[in-house]
């Protein structure tokens, strides 16, 4: 009971911060007489969520595919890079200015490419969460397999250990804290990409459907498809944390750590 | 000198046929062209299979460099360095090694990090998996009592002292059974107390084990204490000014640190030392002295 007690206090002020700025949203719209057409209220954003969700749970379903698909792709090549570039001086020297390059085009532009290349739909989604989410991932895992202590890796040597052992039993546990922070990171990102993708260039998805319904001025639809992409993305988020502080829990310093 | 040079090799038991680690004119020069820095004068030195050698000397002299050759992580610019007869990289020694910085795995308990080199060093590596649970648990924890972390097993690195992780360390240094065991001031950071209690567990564990020993520290107390034969060197480019067997008597005990002996053999290294480094700061020696 104390225990439960505990957690309320320490969530309550974070709840109670949440419920308040949606009680604050609704008041001022009601004193405001603000039009539901430039800013509806939360209590008709719910409802239009209930109204129209068997219209709006095959574009969730959408969004939540081609952002999941693109995600993995992108984590398991920013994995692959990552692991290159920080396992070798020459590799972070030669890819690290081409790469730098690559992250600062706005992802968003080369949406057209993809649409050029594919066509409208699924695949330039993919491809656009894909490619916003590769360079944190590559970033954090080459500065976390780079910055081993170089006495380690001495004694790693001296063992006669081949690269693949120090890799295996020392770089890649040793990046796992910077993987799971890219990875929180990542995951936001990757909704970013494909919900831009489908606003720009499908028929399918939340970011259609937000366009869809805001042509037709139905506003309080528009603000349900931010709720759903909010939801995802905090369930996304939240359940990659708990990964994290199952695999990585000893960078915090917990104390009750289960053996391997 | 050359008298002490006859009588390192004499000491400390029947000189074997060829030393175990020899180094032929061996240099080191960090850098290319006008910045090219000499670390490492051309140094020759022989070290007998079960020696416990002590290099001491001002920073920068080269006392770690000579041991990165012996472990194979540096190769010499000029001359050889042989370990076991065979020219470096070619050697089938197993080597143990300890730092300043304990290094342990964060991620891992004290008995994995304990492992890992069984993980890594043939012939354990063919039968860990099988093994990890039985043998290799037993050995382990065997090393753990012999350097007093009996209970420790399970609790990970940050959970222990900087005394308790050095003690760890050392263990991961010896549970692959090496030939050689090189340490780079593995106490230096640890309070006076906890470094002279693991200075007798190093006495224990070198007298029991019978291994070759080569030890970088700075502290001429720990080297006179431990090592069967100490070499001082010069500042950079490091040369080797004295080699010098010490003569006393084991099991050594941190009173005899106190007798005059002792203390006599003590001031002298020191002498030496202050003179390699040209005799400035704030020593009280009269130029000339050393």
């Amino acid at each position: 009971m104390e225990r439960i007690l505990d957690t309320l206090r320490e969530k309550g002020a974070s709840t109670a911060l949440i419920l308040g700025f949606f009680v604050a949203w609704e008041l001022f719209c009601l004193v405001a007489n603000i039009s539901d057409i430039l800013l509806p209220r939360p209590t008709q954003i719910v409802a239009a969520l209930v109204k129209f969700w068997p219209a709006i749970w095959p574009h969730t379903y959408q969004t939540l595919y081609t952002t999941l698909v693109g995600f993995s792709i992108g984590v398991v090549i920013g994995l692959f890079l990552g692991v290159l570039i920080g396992s070798s001086r020459l590799a972070y020297d030669t890819a690290y200015p081409l790469l730098v390059g690559f992250s600062s085009i706005p992802k968003v532009a080369v949406v057209p490419i993809f649409v050029l290349w594919y066509g409208a739909g699924t695949v330039p989604a993919i491809l656009t969460a894909m490619i916003i989410c590769i360079f944190p991932i590559v970033v954090n895992v080459a500065t976390g397999i780079a910055t081993v202590e170089p006495e380690l890796e001495d004694v790693m040597k001296t063992l006669k250990a081949s690269k693949l052992d120090i890799l295996w039993n020392v770089s890649l546990p040793r990046s796992m804290p910077y993987f799971f922070a890219a990875l929180k990171v990542a995951i936001t990102l990757a909704f970013v990409g494909s919900v831009v993708a489908e606003t720009v260039a499908s028929n399918r998805g939340i970011g259609n459907m937000m366009m869809i319904a805001s042509s037709s001025f139905n506003v309080p639809l528009v603000f349900a498809g931010l709720f759903v992409l909010a939801g995802l993305g905090v369930t996304l988020y939240v359940l990659f944390s708990l990964i994290e502080h199952r695999v990585t829990g000893w960078a915090h310093r917990k104390t009750d750590l289960a053996s391997p | 000198m050359n008298a002490q040079l006859r009588s390192a090799e004499a000491g400390d038991g029947a000189a074997p046929t060829a030393p175990f680690i020899e180094f032929e004119n061996a240099s080191i020069t960090y850098g290319k062209g006008a910045r090219a820095v000499q670390a490492l004068a051309p140094t020759s030195l022989k070290i007998a299979e079960g020696e416990f050698v002590a290099l001491v000397g001002p920073s920068g002299c080269g006392k770690s460099t000579i041991l990165k050759m012996v472990g194979e992580l540096l190769k010499p610019s000029t001359g050889f360095v042989f370990v076991a007869g065979r020219e470096i990289g070619a050697n089938p020694i197993r080597i143990g090694m300890a730092y300043q910085n304990p290094t342990l795995l964060p991620w891992l308990n004290i008995r994995d990090n304990v492992m890992l080199p069984l993980k890594i060093v043939p012939p354990f590596r063919q039968g860990f998996r099988a093994k990890r649970n039985s043998e290799f648990r037993d050995r382990v924890e065997t090393l753990l009592e012999q350097v007093g972390l009996t209970g420790f097993a399970e609790k990970f690195p940050f959970q222990l002292s900087g005394g308790m992780m050095q003690r760890a360390n050392l263990c991961r240094a010896l549970v692959h059974d090496p030939d050689l065991l090189l340490l780079d001031e593995p106490f230096g950071a640890l309070d006076q107390f906890t470094r002279e209690e693991l200075w007798a567990v190093m006495q224990d564990l070198w007298l029991s084990k019978k291994l070759t020993v080569i030890l970088v520290t700075h502290d001429l107390r720990e080297a006179a204490y431990l090592a069967s034969r100490i070499c001082v060197m010069s500042a950079r480019p490091g040369r080797i000014l004295d080699d010098q067997v010490v003569e006393l008597p084991r099991p050594r005990t941190i009173d005899m640190t106190f007798q005059p002996d002792f203390v006599e053999l003590n001031q002298k290294l020191r002498a030496m030392i202050v003179g390699a480094r040209g005799g400035t700061g704030i020593v009280s020696h009269p130029p000339g002295t050393a």
